[in-house]
This record gives structure tokens, C-alpha cells and sequence, in this order.
């Protein structure tokens, strides 16, 4: 949907402001980057629970005798081991490596998969699985026709079990339960999926049912702490987990083994892919630069595209993404360090606002689940 | 807003100045400015003896999302810092005409306040944004 202001909503925006939401423009869209700000938001998730509108994300279906073999031509990790009802987190690469997107796989059937990928990038993607296709495989961009909405926390599954008939500790992490009904909402994607470190689910369904499932949510919600949740909060959350995001940690310029997601690149998968032998050569002759997380000790917050220094005023790399981390009070970073330097313990400075500011390299994830 | 706020001068950069004894004034950010940029989880002031001149960065302020940086709306030598602001930024959001100020400054040139705001001239200067 677009409105005069040629910015795109989601099915949710009406229901933002009756939450007091903090509405901005995000890459085209008018999304919340907070209801009641982004701390309590970020505390919430991680101590009981909190509810994302991400309708924004895109999906693409992938069907045909083909769908299998195209997939794995084009993306990183193996689509041959998941079964039905799984997904897969993977990456989408140019030949010299740098990264497309990074992206969800689900298994629908045999010959039938969603691709979930990032807003930004939904035009760019499509563009691309088209240009590649190869043998009988249907591609459809259903971005406009899917709502998402992500219910995170240690309490999500206490909150979505009151309105569901199916058995939810059934479904594990990267699994899902297709055409389940949500007290009459019927036909919704169930996935044990997230962006915030903590347990929680995403919920795929019909546009026209979204608020609907909103409202039932905090109706059976409010009792556990349910919070509405907007992108700051799922900003911090995800990097205070390490979870990499696109156009920051991720670009044409960093590949997925730079950014510390190797484990979704199969390199020694049966199937060619594109980018497969750049990204075999890197990790036979192991990575210049990597993510590592950097810990400001100085005054300062680190922030995307702030220069690291070495102690020896040497320039090893950047920030992709930092913050004042809610649930650890520490000014974090992640970074994109040469290799040498990403030790935990190696004293490094990042320089804020021309001022070089003491920080060291820490282990991540930042933070993890209990 | 209450009494207090009356007596407030304010500048385009979402600053107020408060005229204390002699040339003496108190800088902080409107209410209105730390709605804008949420939970702020670190202030950069200056430091005392520092020289600060109109319209010129002086320091920033940074919430968890966004880095803001701050103008001074006057010029003169700075004589005071809250230094509590250190280890509690937040309270820029909890009273932000109240504990929550950031420096104050000895004016040199105090002619600079006539060209400030005052309350009714500002909050017809926010809503004009907003619209």
C-alpha cells in the first residue's frame, strides 16, 4: 500500500498510532521505530515478550520440477538438507563473493519454497532470480499479499499456545507449521524463527487478517507483558546477537564469511552456486578482515562507518553497526576488522567524531539467551 | 508546560537558555527535542574554560538510535558542566528544564539573546514543522 506521501505502509499502520507509535521513513517505508521507547521495548523482549509488524519484509515463491536445483545454484547454504516444514537461513552471492542478501528459505513442499528477504532488497533479489532461472521454475513476488508479524520473547509461546489448537513446543527452531488456524484466523504461517536472541515465532498470513491477529495477540497478551515493539528496539536486540543485517554487516563489498556467517555457505556442496569458487578461495586461504565485536571503554558509542585503529594509530577497519547496548550498559560495535586484530582482548580505538576513543575486542554474540 | 518554561529563551536548534545572575545563563534541550530523539544514553558537553561561539557545535547528545548534535545558541566561555548527566544521561528526558540541563555560560556578547525565541514564538515554531 502507498500513500500521497509515495511512502509505503504496512497493513498494520492504522493500528500504530492508537499504540503511540514513533513513525519514520525506512527506506521508503513509514514504519514505527518505537512505541513506547526503545529501552522498555528492548527489556520487554528480553524478559518476557514483545510483538514487530516486519510485513515490510518481502516473499518470493519458487515452484517447479526445478525449484531445488535452481535454489542451490544461486544461493549459499544446501536447500537438499531440509525437509518439508523447515527453513534454512542463507545468503545470496555475486560471483566475486560479496553478498546480494541474506535471506529465509522455507520448504513449502517438494517443489515449492518462500523466500523471505529484506525489504530494501526486494526489487534487486527478484531481478536477479529472474535473470538466472533456469529449467521449469515459476517465480511470484507475493511481498504485497503477505503480512508478518513477529511475536519474540520468553513468553511467546505461553502467549501464542492461548490462541491455538496445535501443540507449539512441537515446533522447534527453523521449523514452521503451515495453514494453522489462530483463534478463527485461518491459514497462517507459523515458524520458530526471529531477529532478537530470544525464543519467539513469526507469523506470515493474508494482509486483510492483520490487525486482527494484532489485537488478538495483546487481547491474550497484556497479562504476560506483551509490548508493542518497533525497529529500534529490534535493532539493538539483534546486535546485541550478533545477527548480521543487510547494508551494514552485509554488502556487495563484504562477503557472508567476512561478516562471520560461514555457516551458511556451503562450499563443499555437491551443487555449484554463484560465488561458490570465490567464497572456497577465501576460506581455503582464511578471511584479510572479519566481524568481531568491539567494546568502547572510552567515552562514546560506536556507530555505522566509524574508522578502528590498531594501537599503533594503524587503520584496520569500520563499524558496521553500534549502540548503547540496553540489556548489557556497555557502548557496543560490530566491525569489520582485519583479521589479526579480532582477538578478544586486543585493545583497538574507534574514532568518534575525530577523537580516537579507547575500545577493546570482545567475544560475541554480545548477548545470549539464559 | 509549567511557570518555569516562561522564562525561557529558546533557539531554532531546539536549545533553551536560561538568563541567570549577571551575564550568566543555563543551556539545556527542550522538552520537545528529547521527545524527538528518545531514550539519550550519552552526552558529549564541553568543558569548562572552553570557549564557545553562537550557532557552533559544542558538543552532542546520543540516544540509542541516533547521534544529535548540539549548537550553542550563545557565545561565551563555558563555567559549568553537569557533570551528572556522566553517568545519568537519561534525565535530559525525565526534566529536561530541570536536572537535565548541560552547561551554563558566560555570555560575551549578550546582545545574542534578542535574536532568540521566546515560548509563544517557539511553540509556533514547532508547530509549523510539524504541519
Amino acid at each position: 500500500m502507498s500513500t500521497e506521501t509515495g511512502l509505503k505502509r504496512t497493513p498494520l499502520f492504522e493500528v500504530y498510532k492508537n499504540d503511540g507509535a514513533k513513525v519514520i521513513d525506512f527506506g521508503g517505508w513509514e514504519l514505527p521505530v518505537q512505541f513506547s521507547g526503545i529501552m522498555e521495548e528492548h527489556e520487554a523482549v528480553r524478559q518476557e515478550a514483545g510483538l514487530f509488524d516486519v510485513s515490510h519484509m518481502g516473499e518470493v515463491l519458487v515452484e517447479g520440477k526445478d525449484a531445488v536445483s535452481f535454489i542451490n545454484s544461486l544461493l549459499t547454504n544446501d536447500i537438499t538438507k531440509i525437509e518439508i516444514n523447515q527453513c534454512q537461513y542463507t545468503a545470496m552471492c555475486y560471483p566475486d563473493g560479496g553478498t546480494i542478501d541474506d535471506l529465509l528459505v522455507y520448504k513449502l513442499a517438494d517443489e515449492k519454497f518462500l523466500l523471505v528477504v529484506n525489504a530494501a532488497n526486494i526489487e534487486k533479489d527478484y531481478n536477479w532470480l529472474e535473470e538466472h532461472v533456469k529449467g521449469e521454475v515459476t517465480l511470484t513476488n507475493i511481498s504485497d499479499d503477505v503480512a508478518l508479524l513477529a511475536l519474540q520473547g520468553p513468553k511467546a509461546e505461553k502467549i501464542l499456545q492461548k490462541i491455538t489448537d496445535i501443540d507449539l513446543s512441537e515446533i522447534t527452531p527453523f521449523r514452521f507449521a503451515q495453514h494453522v488456524n489462530l483463534d478463527g484466523i485461518k491459514d497462517v504461517l507459523v515458524s520458530r524463527t526471529g531477529y532478537t536472541g530470544e525464543d519467539g515465532f513469526e507469523l506470515y498470513l493474508a494482509p486483510d487478517e492483520a490487525i486482527a491477529l494484532w489485537e488478538k495477540l495483546f487481547q491474550v497478551g497484556k497479562e504476560d507483558g506483551l509490548k508493542p515493539c518497533g525497529l529500534g528496539a529490534r535493532d539493538t536486540l539483534r546486535l546485541e546477537a550478533r545477527l548480521a543485517l543487510y547494508g551494514q554487516e552485509l554488502t556487495k563489498e563484504i562477503s557472508p564469511l567476512e561478516a562471520g556467517i560461514g555457516f551458511a555457505v556451503k562450499t563443499n556442496k555437491e551443487s555449484d552456486f554463484i560465488g561458490k569458487s570465490s567464497l572456497a578461495q577465501q576460506r581455503e586461504a582464511g578471511v584479510k578482515r572479519k566481524l568481531a565485536g568491539v567494546e568502547v571503554t572510552g567515552k562514546g558509542i560506536p556507530r555505522h562507518g566509524y574508522k578502528v585503529f590498531s594501537e599503533d594509530d594503524e587503520e584496520i577497519g569500520f563499524i558496521t553497526s553500534g549502540t548503547r547496548s540496553p540489556s548489557l550498559k556497555k557502548n557496543l560495535g560490530l566491525a569489520i576488522i582485519a583479521t589479526e586484530h579480532t582477538k578478544a582482548g586486543t585493545p583497538v580505538k574507534v574514532e568518534v567524531r575525530s577523537k580516537k576513543i579507547d575500545a577493546v575486542v570482545v567475544k560475541t554474540p554480545f548477548y545470549k539467551r539464559g | 508546560m509549567t511557570n518555569t518554561t516562561k522564562s525561557l529563551l529558546y533557539s531554532k536548534e531546539h536549545e533553551w537558555v536560561l538568563r541567570l545572575d549577571g551575564n550568566r545563563v543555563r543551556i539545556g534541550i527542550s522538552d520537545f527535542a528529547q521527545k524527538e530523539l528518545g531514550d539519550i544514553v550519552f552526552v558529549e558537553n564541553p568543558e569548562v574554560d572552553d570557549e564557545v561561539t553562537a550557532n557552533e557545535l559544542m558538543g552532542s547528545v546520543e540516544s540509542v538510535k541516533a547521534v544529535s548534535e548540539l549548537y550553542t545558541p550563545v557565545s561565551g566561555t563555558v563555567v559549568l558542566v553537569n557533570e551528572e548527566l556522566e553517568d545519568a544521561p537519561e534525565t535530559i528526558n525525565e526534566a529536561p528544564y530541570d536536572g537535565g540541563w548541560l552547561v551554563e555560560v558566560e555570555l560575551s556578547n549578550p546582545e545574542e539573546l534578542e535574536s532568540l525565541l521566546n515560548e509563544e514564538e517557539y511553540q509556533a515554531f514547532i508547530n509549523e514543522g510539524e504541519e
